[in-house]
């Protein structure tokens, strides 16, 4: 106990040391600073708005994520070549058939929903006693299969898919708005709105089917103890089945959602999986409130280190925030300690 | 006792190897010497691997940072000041040491083990690959080509008018690589890890201090990986952060070892003898695919699509590796 508390006190002090070097650098530099915040506060509002609004996908695919390592104990590296997967499956549906993107959701979930049951069933549960290393290159191997299958069948040209709406005045219900919508000074597309507003239903969906339906509580069971589980009766083969399909169908609803405003080729979900697992590690890996605040500090954080370092990717603020987590708080944000 | 005569018997076995390997090298066409020089060259990196994701049972998803790290400087001192890459090799392996010895620090200091130090691993090696996209140091992500001096020459490393030397240049790599290999498994610092990957508490209890230990192996591991890299820009004659730092070399750093066994002396070789020509003849397969399946010709992606279904199956089938497989079989053929 005392070496928790001390090790506690170490990472307070460590972390109060920190904020106070850098309230002293803004402070000797008020001034620059200042004028720097002010010249940058529209580029700063915009960051913030988008990440939000992006945010809200990333947590889509992070709570898929994260309720497949806390049921099944896989870190799923095919997770966004899954994604890739639906993304096709949206774009052959727009671009054949003219099926609206939005709509179409309504296929790619079942259908990932379907492909999740057939890779757990084929590949995840022949070897679900075998060390976990193994689950992880089987996961891996399988998103090899998967993006080289794209790449055979849509080769390697980057796809976008193009709304005939969104721009201009645009009748919702009884309203009329002008799309993009200047809020605040920030400026929001129609796709991203959308995308963030389903996402978020969506996502409220999974909570309640979790938290209020037997098939949750069985799900939640079997995160918390199998072998519990499985002596009050919950049949752990078939939740894991059901877990993996609901994981995958998520990244389904993502692909479709996210289409409209991005593009696909065979590795298009590839960044989509790394913001994942920072997302599911940040959050804590198995919680899916934590999968919801991960996103939105890993979306916030990708726009701003923009902002802040002009030069580099998106990437790199964000795997500076999750290093700082594994370091300090390893278990996540929301996660419970070992 | 049987156990420990196995182990002793492991530098004749080495020998062996190296001299059969040597030997054959000599009746080989410029394909199969390059193969050969492909299955070295992922033995070694695997061998470095499973010093720390083998023996220590520290799976490390990021190893592609000390790959990276020793890539880079040996390229960068021969560009800059004209250093002999053996010469870089030895500066970029211990600089990979010290990066290794930083990351373990943080990781193991705060008690990240499995899935999690396997993700902080994964996020450092990306964390190099996009501070070295943008380094005006190292030409960022356009990336460096090593200077051709034509003609061959065993101190810069370059044989441009007979590539077989590099056969024998990794062929010396893989025989240093497998020495540490060898004395680290049949020392007792090999004991003290395979202790700590057992179980962590009850080793502490018996006495082995697992942080101490944790960070010697992936220090050494760090810095032989780091060999690989040096090697392998001498040999492709460029470098870039993505080809170096990228999680793709990550990925196949550990897949030799697993295949073959992981934790085992011979299983990094096994799984690179095994699965380096497979990458090819797939490849061959493709190119030149039997009458009934000409559609597949010369389309890229289906031999990674046939490489992938290859190695699930090798998992599921094999879940010990391929080592540990053969024990099995030996096993049951003599009860």
């Amino acid at each position: 106990m005392a070496v928790i508390l001390q090790s506690r006190r170490r990472k307070i002090i460590f972390a109060a040391g920190a904020v106070l070097l850098l309230a002293i650098l803004l402070g000797l530099n008020a001034d620059q600073a200042s004028e720097w915040f002010e010249q940058n506060d529209p580029v700063l509002r915009q960051a913030l708005v988008t990440g939000i609004l992006i945010g809200g996908v990333f947590a889509l695919v992070a709570m898929g994520l994260t309720l497949i390592f806390g049921v099944l104990d896989i870190i799923n590296f095919a997770h966004g070549a899954l994604m890739t997967v639906g993304m096709y499956i949206t774009f052959v549906l727009f671009d054949n058939y003219g099926i609206d993107p939005y709509i179409s959701i309504l296929i790619t979930v079942p259908a990932l929903f379907l492909i999740g049951v057939v890779v757990q069933r084929v590949i995840i549960r022949p070897a679900s006693n075998a060390p976990p290393h193994n689950l992880l290159l089987l996961t891996l191997g399988l998103a090899l299969l998967l993006q080289n299958a794209m790449l055979v069948i849509f080769s390697g040209t980057p796809r976008s898919i193009r709304l005939d709406y969104g721009r201009g005045e645009t009748p919702i219900g009884p309203f009329i708005i002008d799309f993009p919508l200047h809020l605040f000074g920030t400026t929001i597309t129609l796709n991203k709105l959308i995308a963030f507003i389903m996402a978020m239903v969506l996502a409220a969906g999974l909570y309640i089917l979790l938290q209020k339906t037997d098939l949750g509580k069985a799900i939640r069971a079997s995160a918390q103890d199998k072998e519990g589980a499985a002596l009050v009766g919950v049949d752990i083969q078939r939740i894991g089945l059901i877990t993996f399909g609901i994981g995958v169908a998520c990244v389904g609803a993502a692909a479709s959602l996210v289409l409209p405003f991005f593009f696909v080729d065979p590795v298009a979900g590839n960044t989509f999986n790394i913001t994942a697992f920072v997302i599911v590690v940040l959050g804590g890996l198995g919680s899916i409130p934590g999968a919801l605040l991960g996103a939105f500090i890993v979306g916030i954080t990708q726009e701003m280190g923009v902002v802040f370092m002009p030069s580099s990717t998106k990437l790199l603020g964000v795997f500076i925030v999750f290093i700082l987590v594994l370091l300090f708080r390893p278990q996540g944000l929301m996660g419970k300690k070992e | 006792m049987s156990k420990l005569r196995e182990l002793s018997s492991d530098y004749y076995w080495l020998l062996a190897v190296t001299a059969v390997f040597a030997v054959v090298s000599l009746f080989l066409d410029q394909f199969q010497i390059s193969l050969a020089i492909l299955i070295l060259f992922w033995a070694l990196l695997g061998a470095a691997w499973n010093i720390l994701g083998g023996y220590a049972g520290q799976f490390s998803f990021g190893h592609a940072a000390y790959y990276g790290i020793g890539a880079y400087t040996s390229v960068v001192l021969l560009i800059n000041f004209e250093v002999s890459p053996w010469v870089g090799m030895a500066a970029g392996a211990a600089l990979a040491g010290l990066f290794a010895l930083l990351i373990g620090y943080l990781s193991f200091r705060y008690g990240l083990k499995g899935a999690y130090f396997a993700l902080a691993t994964f996020a450092f090696a990306e964390m190099l690959r996009l501070i070295a996209s943008e380094l005006e140091l190292i030409n960022t992500s356009v990336g460096i080509h090593v200077p051709l001096i034509g003609g061959d020459s065993w101190l810069r490393l370059q044989f441009e008018d007979t590539p077989s030397n590099f056969f024998f240049a990794i062929l010396i790599l893989f025989v240093v690589v497998m020495l540490v290999s060898i004395w680290v498994a049949r020392h007792k610092v090999g004991y003290y890890f395979q202790a700590i990957r057992e179980d962590e508490d009850a080793a502490a209890a018996l006495g082995v201090d697992p942080l101490g230990y944790k960070l010697a192996a992936i220090v050494i591991s760090g810095a032989l990986t780091a060999l690989g890299g040096s090697f392998f820009v001498q040999h492709f004659g460029y470098v870039n952060p993505e080809l170096v730092f990228g999680v793709a070399i990550s990925i196949e750093i550990l897949l030799r070892p697993i295949v073959g066994g992981i934790g085992t002396i011979w299983g990094p070789l096994i799984g690179a003898i095994v699965l380096t020509p497979l990458a090819e003849f797939t490849r061959d397969f493709v190119r030149n695919p039997p009458p009934f399946l000409e559609i597949i010709e010369g389309r890229a992606g289906v031999d990674v699509m046939i490489f992938g279904v290859i190695l699930i199956a090798i998992i599921i089938f094999m879940p010990d590796g391929i080592v540990g497989a053969a024990v099995r079989l030996r096993e049951r053929f003599l009860s």
